[in-house]
């Protein structure tokens, strides 16, 4: 499981990729986590196109960031779902609740360039 | 495609009937079971498992995600809610049992000998769930819905078995 975060100007981008059930979840819960608290950011993004599996496991993840985010008085939002992931994320209807955004990730990439903050981590 | 809508369509009238999807006796061409531990590390195991296995069948790569996440689901809770830890670690097992037969229907048992569910419809409900705010408690409807049959048969403090069954590939239904 790796994870790719990037942080500027209180939005803060995190990209998810591999496979998100129990066992899982909880690493990636705790590397988002710190990274909130070390960067504060008023609007959280999380990227899970690159997601290659998630159960039910995943929507207690993602309602959990988004419940903590609202919490700090911020926003969360969900970019680049995939169909597969889409499909788990309907059946608690959490699509409703959480807007999943387009975002091109070259002009993400570009946008995030020059900062410091930026990190890949092995969670 | 459409072969599946007309398996749709019969298993629900078969449903309507009152019938499970037992349409005609059908023999076992190929089956597999095995025991693990209750580690989480084993769901990911339990998902190469299946995935192998129905893999046989020709699955559509839709198929193929519906069963490894109901499979995943299933095995999830075993390792989540059927033990506590005053049970040993040598008695935290999880046995699963896949077949399926010349219709094509696999069917995969997931059992335990964990504690129980007292009151399983109550269990099965959307977004019911005793495991605290990491759980969604979406786990049985997903499994229901990505799947053609569940079933969950339980006995408190005995344990829990739950059969997950889906027809996969090319389908030859003669009802
Ligand atoms: N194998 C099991 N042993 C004991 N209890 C179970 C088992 N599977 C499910 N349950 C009970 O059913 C509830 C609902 O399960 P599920 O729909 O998967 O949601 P979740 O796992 O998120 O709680 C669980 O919270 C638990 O109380
Ligand atoms: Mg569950």
């Amino acid at each position: 499981m790796e994870m790719t975060s990037l942080n500027k100007d209180g939005k803060m981008v995190c990209c998810l990729s591999g496979e998100i059930d129990h066992h899982s979840s909880r690493s990636i819960r705790d590397g988002i986590d710190r990274l909130i608290i070390q960067n504060r950011p008023k609007v959280l993004v999380l990227d899970l196109s690159s997601i290659a599996f998630m159960d039910s496991s995943g929507l207690g993840l993602v309602l959990g960031r988004y419940r903590k985010m609202r919490e700090c008085g911020g926003e969360m939002f969900l970019c680049n779902t995939n169909e597969r992931t889409l499909k788990i994320l309907k059946m608690a209807g959490v699509d409703k609740i959480i807007k999943n955004i387009d975002c091109d990730k070259e002009f993400m990439r570009n946008e995030y360039k020059d900062n410091s903050n930026d990190s890949q981590t092995q969670i | 495609m459409s072969i599946k809508t007309t398996a749709m369509t019969a298993k629900l009238k078969f449903k309507e009937k009152g019938g499970d999807i037992k349409m005609k006796k059908s023999r076992v061409v190929n089956s597999l079971k095995i025991q693990f531990p209750a580690k989480s590390a084993n769901e990911a195991f339990s998902r190469a498992l299946i995935s192998s296995f129905a893999a046989q069948l020709d699955p559509t790569v839709e198929e193929l995600c519906d069963i490894k996440t109901a499979v995943s689901e299933a095995v999830t809770n075993c390792i989540v809610h059927a033990y506590d830890d005053s049970v040993p670690e040598k008695k935290k097992i999880i046995k699963m049992h896949c077949f399926y037969d010349e219709n094509n229907l696999l069917s995969v048992k997931i059992t335990d000998n964990g504690r129980g569910i007292e009151d399983v419809k109550k269990a099965m409900e959307p977004l019911y769930t005793t495991g605290g705010e990491d759980r969604s408690g979406m786990g049985f409807p997903i499994m229901q819905s990505f799947t053609d049959e569940l079933k969950v048969k339980s006995v408190l403090y005995k344990g829990t078995t739950v059969t997950l069954k889906k027809y996969i590939g090319k389908t030859n239904y003669d009802i």
